[in-house]
């Protein structure tokens, strides 16, 4: 799987390219500022980018803005935004094109190597990967709308790791239950919710993500 | 600033504004006794007793002259700053603190011209502002005289002129006589009418030039603004750094001093008892986490990264999106303020926010962001039930000192019962917007 990586740090960035390398990604480029990062996703379509926010010359969202850039040009092109702070705004506008392929999470989650692989696996594969402090927030938020205070406990859990976009399995693995249960929960909570049931995890997320921003 | 001027169509403000003046001529009456009673206080300063007067009597000649600054502002459009030089602080009671007061208030040239200004202001409004209201009156008595008063005087045995035309013994049969009394009546009310607004125009520049301030006390005004505000800033801003300097010792600093404890403790423990040092890193690797998400939330607090990234249009979004109210963001701007003031706007923001979450009872909150004739605007409207108020809010009275920094106001609006708005200005000038890559 080839992969584009943009990062200013230097030592950062050596960092992510062997902790990529060694879980079998090919890294096809590896930037440290915003043009050349729209660029080599240009060029090179990768399979995946991995992005951070804040990249020079501006120091500002500059990595961010380079791949929603790439993403108008290239629909559905999988990246995965990597940064010091997790911001609803920037969640919210990187979902807002409702393509695929989409993950935002905090920088420290790459201390959890298995965990940071997995999450662009999935964004890879077109899914998506929220880290769970911008899920909570948004759950958090979300009480005003008052359908959520309907949810038990454990739907409220269920709802938070679907809208990191998880799978079923990996939700039933998470909280050691069946995956029957883990359905049952999701049923439970589309009803809840008024939200159409669909297929796919990233339309998950949407969906949980729509019903937020209500 | 005119908030209370009810929109008026120019048909009534031609209608109106002869009266107007007419009213401000009247106000002469009592503020001659004003006047008159400032005078006899200042001539009883050498007996001791206007020194006890004296006070009230320049609060009453104050109060006199602050009516004139309210009408001619409401009437004329003419702003008026009160141009009172500040009472000297902590004044002691009793003969020495009068003493003080009636010095600093006799030094102080605005006393002066204010006294100027009631004995002036009879002659100087009955040729201005009150002119036109007598044009009008003395208008609809040539009417009057026309129709049956000119008789009245006449059987009286009275002799008069009405303007050129002589009311005189021929006067009840001379048709001609009142034909030319009601010509000279008409004109004479639309020479009022026509003359009033600009006749009240000149009468709001000469209020200005006496009632407001002078360059002198236009200065010592602003230099005592600057000072109070410079000393808020310096006190707020050294609150900041120590809160920054206790919130880094006890958590983050607290934090990296454990994790290096228990790295030796695992260093030591590695060959004992590896199982014990592997559940020791786990414990340490959770340390630094929450070290990084201290320090993650004091940088938010020192500097927002979506207001660092984007400005305060968008970092007043993001904050909208973490509020529990039902949130409302308007943002019409091309460009962003300096940081200093993009910084104090988001914390007042943030500071309105948090008010009115905790206390305004509301479900929804509409964020108003524009650029305005040199002012950055932002009003926070919300549905809740009012009340909030300057003077006990001190999270408010916060934000008045964090923007007054820069010069920037806080309005509130909020009867009981609600709605609440609150307003804030700042003045300051926008630089061009950065190019996106896009």
């Amino acid at each position: 799987m080839r992969v584009v990586l943009a990062e200013d740090l230097a030592l950062l960035r050596e960092g992510l390219v062997s902790l990529l390398e060694t879980h079998d990604f090919e890294i096809a480029a590896a930037v440290d500022n915003g043009p050349s990062l729209l660029k080599a996703l240009l060029d090179h379509r990768p399979d995946v980018a991995v992005v951070d926010v804040r990249l020079p010359p501006s120091f500002t969202d500059e990595g961010l803005q380079a791949a929603l850039a790439a993403r108008r040009r290239v629909p559905g092109l999988p990246v995965l935004v990597l940064s010091q702070y997790v911001e609803q705004l920037y969640a919210r506008e990187l979902l807002a094109d409702g393509g695929g392929g989409i993950g935002y999470l905090l920088k420290d989650r790459v201390f959890d190597a298995a965990q940071f692989v997995d999450a662009v696996r999935r964004v890879a594969a077109g899914g998506t990967a929220m880290d769970p402090e911008v899920v909570s927030r948004l759950v958090a938020t979300g009480t005003r709308g008052a359908p959520l205070a309907r949810l038990t406990p454990r739907e409220t859990e269920v709802l938070e790791l679907m809208a990191q976009g998880r799978s079923n399995a990996a939700i039933a693995e998470r909280l050691v239950v069946t995956e029957r249960a883990v359905t049952k929960h999701t049923a439970n909570i589309f009803t809840k919710l008024d939200l159409p049931v669909a297929a796919d995890d990233n339309r998950r997320v949407l969906a949980v993500l729509a019903y937020l921003n209500r | 600033m005119n908030g209370r001027v009810v929109q008026e169509s120019r048909w009534q403000a031609r209608r109106r504004t002869p009266w107007r003046g007419f009213r401000l001529g009247l106000l002469a009456f009592p503020a001659m006794f004003v006047g008159s009673w400032f005078l006899l206080v200042l001539m009883t300063l050498g007996l001791g007793l206007g020194v006890l007067l004296f006070p009230s009597a320049s609060n009453l000649l104050r109060g006199q002259t602050d009516l004139y600054r309210r009408l001619i502002e409401r009437w004329t459009g003419t702003r008026i700053d009160r141009p009172y030089l500040p009472d000297p602080e902590r004044l002691e009671d009793g003969f020495k603190g009068r003493f003080r007061l009636l010095s600093s208030r006799l030094q102080d040239p605005a006393t002066w011209r204010d006294y100027l200004w009631t004995l002036a202001d009879p002659i100087v409004v009955f040729f201005t502002a009150a002119l036109p209201g007598w044009l009008i009156l003395y208008g609809i008595w040539g009417y009057l005289c026309a129709g049956f008063a000119g008789e009245i005087i006449v059987n009286a045995g009275g002799s008069d002129w009405y303007g050129f035309v002589h009311v005189g013994p021929h006067y009840p049969a001379d048709e001609n006589a009142r034909i030319a009394t009601v010509a000279l009546g008409t004109v004479f009310i639309v020479a009022g009418f026509l003359s009033a607004p600009r006749l009240l125009a000149v009468y709001g520049r000469w209020g200005r030039s006496l009632l407001g301030p002078t360059e002198k006390s236009r200065l010592a005004l602003r230099v005592r603004h600057l000072t109070e505000s410079r000393t808020e800033a310096v006190d707020a801003s050294a609150a900041e750094l120590r809160r920054i300097e206790r919130d880094l010792h006890d958590g983050a600093q607290a934090r990296l001093v454990a994790m290096g404890m228990s790295l030796g403790a695992i260093e030591h423990l590695l060959d004992k008892d590896p199982e014990k040092a592997r559940i020791l890193l786990a414990k340490t690797r959770e340390s630094s986490a929450k070290a990084l998400h201290e320090l993650r939330d004091l940088v938010r607090g020192i500097h927002p990264p979506v207001l660092a990234d984007r400005g305060i249009g968008d970092a007043i979004k993001a904050l909208a999106l973490d509020h529990p109210m039902r949130t409302e963001v308007t943002v019409e701007l091309d460009g962003r303020p300096e940081p200093p003031v993009e910084s104090a706007a988001y914390f007042a923001v943030s500071e309105i926010l948090t008010n009115a979450a905790k206390h305004s009872d509301g479900t929804r909150l509409w964020i108003d962001v524009r650029h305005e004739a040199g002012m950055l605007r932002i009003s926070v409207t919300d549905d809740g039930r009012g009340g909030a108020s300057l003077a006990d809010g001190t999270g408010l009275r916060g934000v008045e000192r964090r923007i007054g920094t820069f010069d920037g106001v806080l309005a509130l609006n909020s009867p009981a019962g609600g709605p609440t708005i609150a307003t804030l200005e700042l003045p300051c000038a926008l630089s061009s917007p950065k190019t996106s890559l896009s």
